[in-house]
This record gives C-alpha cells, structure tokens and sequence, in this order.
C-alpha cells in the first residue's frame, strides 16, 4: 500500500487551542443541567487542570471535548475547527485520552495496547512498531522488557504510564486526562507527576487534566480552573494567582489551608540559588579531610561516594572519634533531591535530615551543590512578596480592561479582540 | 459373547454411529454458539431484552427432549432434520446467558477507554468485548456440548443418526443376548466422546484465551 513518506520525518505535533462556547449538558428528566453553559479558552500546548469537588461536572465536561457525552448544548472548537459535528471517532484518534486506572484492556500486551491508535489510523506496520519502542522509550520503559507483558504483569504506576503512552501514541495535539493519577499510591503519584511535567515540557501538548486533588493542580497546571456545581468556574487562574488571591470563599476554601506551604510546589530547586558545598571523597586519606574541613571553615564536609553521589554529612567531632577510620562515622544522607524538585521536597529533605541543608544531585545522583534552609525561607518571602505585587497588578489590568471594553462596547466596536490577551 | 468380542466383531459399525454421534453434536454446537452468541450481543445492552432471551432458552431447556423430537417429527419429518432443530435449541441456554453475563461483566472503564480512543461500535464488540467475555462464553460451549452428547442419543428415537441407535435397540430387544452389550456400548461411547470433546475444549481455551486474562 503506498503510503505517504511524510509523517516519518515530521516533527511531533504540538498542542492545539481548545474552545468550549456556552457548553452545556442537560439529562433527560433532572431539571438542573449537569454542565451549565461552560466557557472556556484553553491556549495551545497549554496544561489546563478542571478541580472541583465530586460531582461538579468536572468529568462531563472533560468528556464532552472527545464527546464521550455528547453536549446538548454550546460548541466546541479544537485547532479553530468546530468539531461539534463531526464523526466523534474520527474525533477521538485525534485526541488523547488516558484515565483512572490504566483502562488498558488486559488481553493485549503492552505493544498491543500502545499501538492500537496508530492502527486504527491504517499506520505502516513498520511505522507502529517503532513508534511503540519510542512511546515506551518516552515514558520511561525499557522496550525489550516491557512490550510482550500483559497489563497485570505490571505495577500500577507502569501501568499509568503505558496508559499515557497509548493515548500518546497516535501523536494527538489534545491530551484529555480524567483523574489519570487517582488511583496508584502517593509515592507512584508523584513520579507519574513528575514524569508528565518532563513529558509536556518536551512534547507542549494541550492537556486538559482532571482531578480533585487541589495540590495535583498546582503541580501540574499552568492554569487551573476551579469548578463548582453545575461546572460553574469559580476562578480560572494561574495556580500562583489562585493560592495567593482566591476569587471567592468557595475557592479559599478549596485551595484550603496553607496557601504559603502550597505554593512551595510551584517553585523548583533548580529555580533557587544553589550553593557549593566543601566535599570530600569517601577513600580520600583522613589527614586530607580534616584540612578540608579546616579551610572551608564550616563545620561538616559532604563525602561523596566513588560515583560521586552524596554519602555522608562528617562532623568536626566525627573525625576526632573516627581514630583512624571513617567506616563508622558521620550520618548517612537521608534524602536527596534533584533540579525538578519542588522546594516543599526540599523543605522536607531538610527538616528531615537535621543538617539544616540537602544535597542536590544531578545526573545519575551525582552531586551538583545544596540548597539549605536560609535559601528556602528567602525565595519563599520573595515568591509570596511577587505574587501579592502580581496579583495587584493583574487585579488593575483586568479592571483597566474592563473599562476599556465598556468604552469599546459603546463605541459599538468588536470587544472580543482583546479577550486572548486577557486570558494570557 | 462378552463385551470385548461384542466390540472387536461391531467395532465398524460402533466407529460410524460414534463418528455420527460427534459429528452431530460438533455441528448443532456450532449453530448453537453462532446463534447463542449472536442472541447474547444482540440483547444484553438491554435489561428486558436479557432476561427475556435467557428466560426464552431456558424455558426450551424444559421441555422433555423425547416431547420436542417427537412433536418435531410431523413438522420436519423424521433423521436429521428433528434432531439438529432440537440439539441446537437445547445448546442455545448456557451459551446465551454465559454470552449475556461475560458481556455485560466487562469491566465499564474499560468501554469507556475504547471508545475515548476512537474505537467504533463494531471494532469495541470484536476487540475489546468479546475477548474479554470469551472465557464464560467458552465455558457456557463447554457445558452445552456435554448436555447435547447426552441428549443426541434420543435421536435415534426419530431415526436420527449416532450411538443412540445402540441403546435404543438394545432396550428394544432387552433379553437377548447382545441386547446388553449393546445398551453398554452405546453408553460408554458417549461417555468417551464427551470427555474426548472436552479435552478439546481445554486445547482452544488454551490457543483462544489471551494470557493477559487467563486464570
């Protein structure tokens, strides 16, 4: 079959704008519609979190952009095509979709799994099978051990990630993500949190993530859109705007307590200053150690193992009870984090290791530097001091729009023009 | 005679009533399933529709297979045509309500996650459903082939084909001296044909069972 050699080379197709208009969805026999008239401008290769409590439409709405649930009402627009109308299969293999708990179908394996969109799609056999190593590739499992299990061969965070892989395989501008992370334990939740922030800073999808964990939206938005009943948006900010100037009591209340602490998620250790440390070797001759620990004038070393991971915090004291050998001495590190690290993992690191610091570590768990307790409390001060000064800011430039648009609309003039450089 | 000369002097004709006698069963077990199946599909999006196909079946179930063949006759005449007619309703209840229950036993979510990724109707029924309800539909085949081994013999009753023959006239001429070997052999047949079918049905359980669900 010939097939056009095009799509080989392309590059991965990024996001598309997604536009909700007056979108609404009314079952036959309840009086109160479930989705009421949502309007909503979701920007290319942007992450947009709907966060609600249960019941709020969130899941509706969501599905009504594959139209899963078809809307009885308003429009919907993805790349600037309406597609309120169109064959909703043809629809669905141009969008992601991953949900709770996998929804990997347990018969087929991995590969088969992966690969069922590109097929779907009439993709070259060759062409799938590559594909289906480099999804594996991209959400971080190793091909040749992973392709040929079955789903319940696999732990519950690898099975998320191959859920994240088939919905990403056909290459979708629109990933729609309902409540993906719900259902594996914190830990795992984390990684596969992690992971899809790595992920959308490579491939800058439109993702439209659903979830009722507000911290899960904070971390992952760069915008989040909190819903109430009836998918009524409450407020639909940036998570800083959100945590440091709630719309509402209904959002205060959601965003709940410690909008201070919270907002140490949305601020990555790379983004910090991170400071040197005096180290020293693990097999480095003990006289040596204690010379370092002389000129650096502080009062611990970091020893570094063979592979240059951070091992061990050495006292002063440490050395002088050690007699002769370093086997015993110092205390183990704890906890390490990494440059992708929010700052409320290194706060955590630091509280727990009773250092006042933590060890960040790059590549391979090689040490890069640390970031230590004076360093968060500042950068916490000035995030919040910037956030407050933004807020203001914004809260004047709405205003400033807005009578700007009275005026325009008196005028008789086209107000919308200006609405995507509100929204931005 | 005893048992064993009985068989070497008969075995032809015992190898042929038994190659009918399977031959039979095998054949009204596929209408059976294609029919049972096709019915399970067809109904068991609807909870009305579910019920009234497994209560239709399982009242066929009911009736005495000597009263259905014997009220087939004047219909379809005697042979073959009474006993496919009434094996293969016999067959339809176990597969209908096993195709009915594993269907309607799939896993919502995962419906739900075929059609997102823009499976249609059709493909969601041939990839994703039915393999998935195949292991209960395999086991309702199973138990419809096993009841029909035992209900094929009343065929011979319409001058059907298969090891029916041997018991009836045995039972005809209880007494004389073959009359018992032949009622034993008709019986033992069976009862080894079935068992032969069986371990078949393990052999395609194990080639048509996806290991990612296999228990």
């Amino acid at each position: 079959m010939p097939e056009p050699e095009t799509t080989e080379a392309a590059p991965p197709s990024s996001g598309a704008a997604i536009e909700l208009e007056g979108l609404t969805k009314r079952y036959p026999g309840s009086g109160r519609p479930a989705v009421d008239n949502v309007t909503m401008e979701i920007g290319a290769g942007e992450t947009v979190v709907l966060v609600g409590p249960s019941g709020c439409g969130k899941s509706t709405t969501l599905k009504m952009i594959n139209r899963l649930i078809e809307p009885t009402g308003g429009r919907i627009r993805i790349g600037g095509e309406d597609v309120t109308d169109m064959d909703p299969v043809k629809l669905r293999r141009t969008i992601g979709y991953a949900i709770q708990a996998s929804g990997l179908f347990p018969h087929m394996t991995v590969a088969q799994n992966i690969a069922l969109v590109p097929k779907m799609l009439r993709w070259p056999s060759g062409r799938v099978r590559d594909r289906v190593e480099e999804m594996l590739d991209l959400v971080g499992l190793d091909p040749g051990e992973f392709r040929d299990r079955y789903p319940r061969q696999l732990s519950g965070g690898q099975q998320q990630r191959v859920g994240v892989a088939r919905a990403l395989a056909a290459d979708p501008p629109v990933l729609l993500m309902d409540e993906p992370f719900g259902a594996v334990d914190p830990i795992t939740r984390d990684h596969l949190q992690d992971e899809l922030i790595r992920l959308q800073r490579e491939l800058h999808k439109t993702i439209v993530f659903v979830t009722h964990d507000f911290d899960e939206a904070i971390k992952i938005g760069d915008r989040i859109a909190v819903l109430r009943e009836q998918s009524h948006i409450a407020q639909f900010d940036t998570p800083e705007a959100i945590l440091t100037n709630p719309a509402d009591d209904f959002v205060s209340g959601f965003v709940g307590a410690g909008a201070a602490l919270k907002r140490l998620n949305l601020t990555r250790v790379g983004d910090v200053t991170i400071t040197d440390y005096p180290t020293v070797g693990v097999d480095d001759p003990l006289e040596e150690i204690s010379a370092r620990l002389r000129s650096a004038g502080t009062d611990e070393v970091l020893v570094l193992d063979k592979r240059g991971r951070p091992y061990k915090w050495l006292r002063r004291g440490d050395i002088v009870r050690a007699q002769g050998s370093l086997a015993r001495a110092g205390v183990l590190v704890h906890d390490t984090v990494t440059r992708d690290a929010t700052l409320r993992d290194a706060l955590e690191a630091v509280l727990t290791d009773n250092t006042g610091r933590v060890a960040v570590t790059g590549r391979r768990g090689a040490y890069e530097g640390v970031v230590d307790v004076e360093t968060l409390m500042n950068s916490v001060h000035e995030l919040l001091e910037a956030d407050r000064l933004e807020a203001r800011e914004s809260q004047a430039g709405l205003e400033e729009q807005r009578s700007a648009q009275t005026h325009a609309e008196q005028e008789g003039a086209d107000p919308s023009g200006d609405r995507g450089e509100a929204q931005a | 005679m005893n048992f064993w000369e009985y068989l070497e002097s008969r075995h032809q004709q015992l190898l042929v009533d038994a190659y009918q006698h399977a031959s039979v069963v095998f054949q009204c077990m596929v209408v059976a399933t294609a029919l049972g199946v096709l019915i399970g599909i067809v109904t068991y999006r609807s909870e009305w529709a579910g019920s009234l196909a497994t209560t239709v079946t399982a009242t066929l179930l009911t009736v005495p297979a000597l009263a259905m063949i014997g009220l087939l006759i004047p219909i379809v005449g005697l042979g073959v045509p009474p006993t496919v007619i009434a094996l293969t309703l016999y067959g339809l209840l176990p597969i209908v309500r096993n195709a009915i229950v594993g269907l309607r036993g799939v896993d919502p979510s995962l419906v739900d996650a075929a059609t997102g990724i823009g499976m249609s109707r059709l493909s969601r029924l041939v990839r994703v459903e039915l393999p998935l309800a195949w292991p209960p539909i395999l086991t309702g085949i199973r138990v419809s082939t096993q009841m029909l081994m035992g209900i094929a013999a009343i065929a011979a009753f319409a001058s059907g084909p298969g090891l029916g023959n041997l018991i009836f006239r045995g039972i005809a001429s209880l007494g004389s001296k073959n009359a018992l070997n032949q009622v034993l052999a008709g019986t033992l047949g069976i009862v080894v044909l079935a068992l032969l079918f069986d371990a078949a049905y393990v052999l395609i359980g194990r080639l048509t069972i996806s290991r990612g669900i296999r228990a």
